[in-house]
């Protein structure tokens, strides 16, 4: 079997439809990957150049050096960029954990017992799953002026925790393959509900829980709408929201403006390069939901 | 409701409720009331207590600082401006600029997957490459593209570098003849990797047997691509091309975060952001989020029947797949068998 396939490929590298398909296939590929650097690139390239340099040469022009970090320094400087990473880790793993917690909690409730009012409240998620978030925070203003959550982290995150659907259904879905024989036998040895959540379901469902911090992790590390609307204070600036700092007057410093943004993309480049098997199939999984 | 039948019995007998407590029955209860109190406290404080309180304040004139007690009552109104101001329903119009958009983007993606689900060099590279912009927040991607489309700056150096002459450009997000275009160009940049993704994943998932059958009977990778991959990831992409009109109904980011909205850019969440939070009309902006929480909920149920519609389609054609795969096994069993049995001879 295994030779039939390779003398195939082998023969189709001479026919012309096939070489014309390969160049085909590795010029999109070029072209498109192209595009989807250029935009970052052309920041990086600026952000290296000094003041002088940027209001000099094209855009596109390499930096005279490479080592010119002094934009970078002075973006972070500017708009308090360290106290923004650590508000951002705060938010980050507090709303991890937290939604985590209640999720699979939800979830291993939904999933395992028959109640009155199951199929009403998995409804009720579902059509939340709907509403457009923008939306919604004409009102949760309202309200969360009035809770006096606004211009607090722990108001923010409450909220963040609690406008989050998707990862419950992951963990729905992700129940229903594991077989209730276990809860069964478990239950037979003399163990509580309380045991068999924390001590059979919780590390069951670790792949879930991957994926959805995955999902969640990127969309809390980058939400900047709702952060700018209710963490107003400079010092409760999240990374995404530190960037607003570069509005207004310093609108046009590009090579600083672009230091910014680079390095607030710095942490998910990392965390890309380090994980892309689990957040490509981290997105796959997250998208069987619809 | 669990908790009042818990006061209930402790009422009744409360010597007893330590003992229903530690009944089967009882666990099951309180783990229940235990687990989703927590959840649905958030659910209603979050969800259903401000989507309540949009459709009260929509009949309302109100500002956020307006006292409960003096806010004018004002019946349809709100409503019949959404339908007669030009700044609002008209900017619905503009939806129509992301719905192409998002139809570009699925077919790049598709295209995309398909040629890297086949092996090539560096495929891994490309793949996160074009997946990356996916992973930059908003505010981000609004700052590199107001430098990218900047007078003279990256985009219109490029196009130089291809022989075009910066006179015969145009401002790319004052000109309105095609800012509206250079914003949905930003949003297929960002989105079109992750649904490459997304239909890798759904290749992958196909038998790989089914192309070794193919190659070996001749197939090109377009007869592949016709016959094998784009029957079984139909589902998926159908999916994806009804939410991205319910998405470009809604579209917000791109034009937020690049042009804020102006010189005719400001779709319809843009000018209803703008009309709560910074011209402070409560009750036009609730009236114009109701508007189209019911257009989305509409085209939600559409979109649940025409499931219907195609699922009735896809069981027989599952079907013969399954057949196709059971086939294909079988006969590579009798291949194996028939090998076997030369061996012996």
């Amino acid at each position: 079997m295994r030779t039939h396939v390779a003398v195939q490929k082998r023969r189709k590298h001479y026919t012309v439809g096939g070489i014309i398909w390969l160049f085909v296939e590795y010029a999109s590929l070029i072209f498109f990957g192209f595009c989807a650097v250029l935009p970052v690139v052309s920041c990086v390239i600026t952000a290296f150049k000094t003041e002088e340099e940027y209001q000099s040469t094209n855009v596109m022009t390499l930096p005279e050096s490479w080592l010119n970090f002094d934009n970078f320094i002075r973006a972070f400087e500017t708009a308090d960029m360290g106290r923004a990473f650590l508000n951002s880790l705060i938010v980050m793993v507090s709303v991890l954990l937290i939604s985590i917690i209640i999720g699979t909690q939800l979830a291993y409730v939904l999933n395992r017992f028959q109640f009155p009012g199951n199929g009403l409240i998995r409804n009720l998620f579902l059509f939340a799953s709907l509403l457009p978030a923008v939306a919604m925070q004409v009102t949760v203003y309202n309200i969360m002026t009035a809770l006096g959550f606004v211009n607090h982290l722990y108001g923010y995150i409450i909220m963040m925790c609690g406008t989050d659907v998707i990862s419950i259904y992951i963990f729905i879905q992700f129940m229903e393959n594991i077989p209730t024989s276990l809860d069964e036998s478990a239950i037979i040895d003399g163990a509580s509900y309380w045991t068999i959540y924390w001590k059979i379901m919780l590390p069951l469902l670790k792949p879930a829980i991957v994926t959805s911090c995955i999902l969640k992790g990127v969309g809390v590390y980058n939400e900047y709408y709702c952060a700018n609307l209710y963490l107003q204070r400079p010092e409760l600036h999240t990374i995404a929201t530190s960037l607003y700092t570069f509005v207004g007057p310093m609108g046009s410093q590009y090579n600083l403006i672009c230091a910014g943004v680079i390095i607030s993309l710095l942490p998910a480049l990392i965390v890309f390069i380090l994980c892309q098997k689990q957040i490509y199939s981290g997105i796959a999984a997250g998208a069987v939901k619809g | 409701m669990a908790a009042t039948v818990a006061k209930v019995k402790k009422e009744k007998k409360p010597f007893h409720f330590m003992q229903w407590a530690k009944s089967r029955k009882g666990q099951q209860v309180l783990i229940c009331v235990a687990f989703m109190v927590i959840p649905l406290l958030l659910l209603f404080t979050f969800t259903y207590l401000p989507f309540g309180e949009m459709v009260r304040f929509s009949f309302y004139d109100m500002k956020y600082s307006t006292p409960a007690d003096k806010r004018e009552f004002v019946g349809w109104e709100n409503y019949i401006d959404v339908f007669r101001r030009d700044d609002c329903f008209g900017a619905l119009k503009l939806s129509l600029y992301y719905v192409v958009g998002a139809l570009i983007q699925l077919a790049l993606a598709l295209y995309l997957a398909t040629i890297l689900s086949f092996k090539v060099k560096g495929g891994n590279f490309f793949k996160g490459l074009m997946f990356f912009p996916y992973l930059i927040s908003g505010i981000a991607i609004g700052f590199i593209f107001k430098f990218f489309y900047t007078r003279g700056f990256v985009f219109d150096t490029v196009l130089q570098w291809l022989g075009f002459e910066l006179e015969n450009l145009p401002y790319w997000l004052r000109d309105q003849s095609i800012n509206n275009w250079s914003l949905v160009a930003t949003s297929v940049w960002r989105y079109f990797g992750q649904n490459m993704v997304l239909f890798i994943g759904a290749i992958m998932s196909v038998d790989a047997d089914l192309y070794e059958a193919a190659e070996l009977d001749g197939a090109n990778k377009f007869q592949q691509f016709r016959h094998i991959i784009l029957p079984s990831i139909k589902t998926i992409v159908t999916l994806n091309v009804i939410l991205s009109i319910t998405g470009s109904l809604s579209a917000f980011e791109q034009p937020y975060v690049i042009t804020d909205g102006a010189n005719g850019t400001g779709t319809y969440f843009v000018i209803m952001n703008e009309l709560a939070h910074t011209s402070q009309k409560v009750g036009l902006a609730s009236a114009m989020a109701v508007v189209l929480l019911l257009i989305i909920f509409a085209c939600t149920i559409l979109q649940k029947l025409f499931f219907k519609y195609i699922f009735r389609d896809a069981e027989s054609e599952d079907e013969s797949y399954k057949a196709k795969r059971a086939r294909l096994k079988a006969e590579k069993a009798a291949l194996r068998a028939e090998k076997a049995k030369k061996g012996v001879a």
